[in-house]
């Protein structure tokens, strides 16, 4: 099989985890809410959907259930996070920064007790074929994209349509660019920044499920979901707050990541063990990059919303 | 929306209004509440995951002892708990000065870490070459160095095109961590990245070998305490920090004091750094500081920027964790334990300052002080 077209799909495929993370962060954030807890959000639906596969995995439900409630599962232990976090920061005005740190540091030790009470067997092994559902069958890499990366480009293409086309998302990015002026006009504030935030998380942790259960279908996968937390939060600013463009950008992170392990088995190319270090620094080097280029130039619509990390008091100037 | 503005207007079940000062024992009051309700909490959670807790409840007390025990039944356990508090406090010392300044620095695992691995290059090249005494100054030096260089970057670009310093300051951390993974390739041949422990460039011990690290620490509370509130750097950092119009105002080059606070912050982290690589380590890994940037935020927030107060909080977190760590090994408990612990006590922590910030009125009990 063609190297190349095997490198693309690899990344095609692991960038999903980033689009789920990095649209569910976009959501928050157009809220005004700059949520550092989106990688244990991550953690926890990682967690979620795979603790009710493993009561589901082997009880013999028809295929498509298991798939659909274990993604459920998933969607619901995110929506849990992001609901401690908006009550926190929204109803309690809590700092976001440091509610999203706690939340992190929570989320990615509760997966990690509750992942050990799991049994691989039941929640891997059987179900992991399950989601692989329109290529299951083939052998070519193209069995690597599974009904869960369909759903995350669907979820990233029906966020941006929600955001820029629709009514409700004018308001929601009114919110986040100043939430007095929305409440000003009878938008209610509080309702949109739970929505958007918990629904943000929900997404985000189907990056989590996607990541254990479907692209690294391995038992050791959730130890290493924080770290792409942290890059999905990265991703946002390279996507400029858009989250169609998550697809391209998670594209862009899958090459620049999986490269490194690719690269070696590239006719001609030699690779020195030192290097692989750098090539992994890339996806943050070019975030950091986008982040100063926007500074510069400084357009509106390319900048974080303006009301981002600061929580709202109506009674306050 | 629409029907919303129709219906008539109803007085809202809960009013709130911010409350202009409450006396501290109060506040305390509230705080010290919601540690207590969050210990509680922890204990359903830990009813719910703990095997050997659910099977015989009675053993519920020695629960909540075991987090003071974890900290203090041996004298060795009481050295590495100060040991532990130290360093946290360090870091969430170094980034006081940039927080006063509404600098949201989340970089300061980045710019530890680079503080460590200042001090291992120096170590690395010239350990053995040169008197002992000298490459130890030398890399107190190169700490210093690195940690403020990556304190630095974002504050340029921050006071230049006002690029968002959280999310910079963020990336500065992977950035930093893929610098030691690589001096980790070329240091090691083995191709083990494990750098194992240096033979040089080990702080002397006085007495105990904790204890050095206890007191410079010490020291540096004190030390920001005065800078803080008593010298014009200080007095400048806070303006900027409360009204950066206020700042420009009155005259203080704003882009001047970002930097130059800035350098402060990732130069003390840097600091911390040289602590753990000369006074503890003396090796490196990607993992050398283990989050401790990320808690440090949360000390640091906790404490209102208070250096002082930071004693006790980072002697709080570091309590729990210990406690925690206690736990997970006398009950068998996965050792991640010790992370949801605190976090569920923190949640409570941050959910109190809203009591404290605001008042409540409820619907029904207008009285005298309510706002019209």
């Amino acid at each position: 099989m063609n190297i190349w077209l095997d490198f693309f799909i690899d990344s095609l495929a692991f960038g999903a985890t980033f689009i789920y993370g990095s649209t569910g962060e976009i959501l928050t954030e157009k809220a005004g809410h700059l949520n550092l807890g989106i990688p244990g959000i991550m953690c926890m639906g990682g967690a979620g959907g795979c603790l009710v596969l493993n009561l589901i995995g082997k009880s013999g439900m028809p295929g498509f259930l298991i798939v659909l409630l274990g993604t459920l599962g998933s969607l619901a232990a995110g929506m849990l996070m992001g609901l401690i976090y908006s009550f926190l920061t929204v109803t309690l005005r809590a700092n976001q920064n440091v509610t999203g740190l706690a939340l992190t540091t929570f989320g990615a030790g509760l997966m990690k007790v509750l992942m050990k009470l799991t049994d691989p067997v039941v929640y891997l092994v059987g179900p992991k074929q399950l989601f692989r559902f329109p290529f299951a069958g083939r052998t070519d890499s193209l069995q690597r994209l599974g009904v869960l990366f369909f759903l995350a480009v669907a979820v990233a293409i029906a966020a941006s349509w929600v955001l820029f086309r629709t009514r409700a998302g004018l308001n929601l990015r009114a919110v986040g660019e100043s939430p007095a002026t929305a409440d000003a006009v009878g938008i209610n504030v509080t309702r949109y920044k739970y929505a958007a935030t918990m629904i943000g998380s929900g997404i985000a942790g189907l990056g989590g499920f996607y990541y254990i259960i479907d692209y690294m279908a391995s038992q050791e996968a959730y130890l290493s979901i924080e770290a792409f937390g942290w890059l999905s939060i990265a991703l946002v600013i390279f996507a400029l707050w858009r989250p169609h463009l998550t697809i391209l950008g998670s594209t862009v992170f899958g090459l620049l990541f999986s490269c490194s392990s690719y690269i070696a088995n590239i006719p001609g190319v030699q690779i020195t063990m030192a290097a692989k270090p750098i090539l992994k620094m890339l996806p943050y080097l070019v975030t950091v990059l986008v982040l100063i280029v926007t500074s510069i130039r400084n357009k509106r619509e390319n900048q974080p919303p303006a009301s981002l990390g600061q929580s709202y008091f109506r009674e306050e100037r | 929306m629409s029907e919303n503005r129709e219906k008539k207007v109803r007085e809202p079940l809960v009013h709130l209004t911010r409350r202009s000062i409450m006396s501290p024992a109060k506040a305390w009051g509230i705080r010290v509440m919601a540690v207590l309700l969050g210990l509680l909490v922890c204990g359903i959670v830990a009813f719910l995951l703990v095997d050997k807790l659910r099977q015989n409840p009675g053993r519920i007390g020695e629960f909540y002892y075991t987090f003071i025990k974890g900290s203090f039944s041996t004298p060795r356990k009481a050295w590495k708990f100060f040991k532990d508090l130290a360093i946290l406090l360090c870091i969430a010392l170094a980034l006081t000065p940039a927080f006063r300044m509404r600098f949201w620095n989340t970089g300061a695992e980045g710019q530890t870490l680079m503080g460590i691995w200042g001090a291992i290059a120096v170590a690395f090249y010239w350990g053995g070459k040169i008197p002992e005494g000298l490459l130890l100054v030398l890399m107190f030096a190169a700490s210093l160095l690195c940690g403020a260089a990556w304190g630095l970057i974002p504050a340029l670009f921050k006071a230049k095109w006002n690029t968002n310093e959280t999310l910079f300051t963020l990336m500065m951390n992977y950035v930093a961590s893929y610098v030691v993974a690589y001096f980790l390739v070329v240091w090691v041949p083995s191709g083990s990245s494990n750098l194992g422990k240096l033979k040089y460039g080990k702080l002397p011990s006085l007495g105990h070998d904790y204890l050095l690290i206890i007191l410079v620490t010490l020291l540096l509370t004190i030390g920001l305490h005065i800078y803080l509130n008593y010298s014009k750097h200080g007095y400048e950092l806070n303006v900027v920090g409360e009204s950066i119009r206020t700042a420009k105002y009155v005259g203080i080059g704003v882009g001047k004091v970002i930097i130059r606070t800035m350098i402060l912050s990732g130069a003390l982290c840097g600091l911390a750094g040289y602590l753990i690589a000369a006074g503890l380590d003396q090796t490196i890994t990607t993992e050398s500081v283990g989050g401790q940037g990320f808690t440090a935020i949360m000390v640091c927030w906790l404490a209102k920027f208070h250096p002082l107060g930071m004693i006790l909080t980072a002697g709080l977190v570091t309590l729990l964790d210990h406690g925690a760590a206690q736990i997970s090994q006398d009950f068998s408990v996965a050792s991640d334990f010790p992370d949801v612990v605190v976090g569920i006590i923190l949640f409570f922590v941050i959910g109190s300052e809203f009591f404290i910030n605001y008042q409540l009125h409820f619907r029904g009990h207008e009285k005298e002080g309510s706002v019209k």
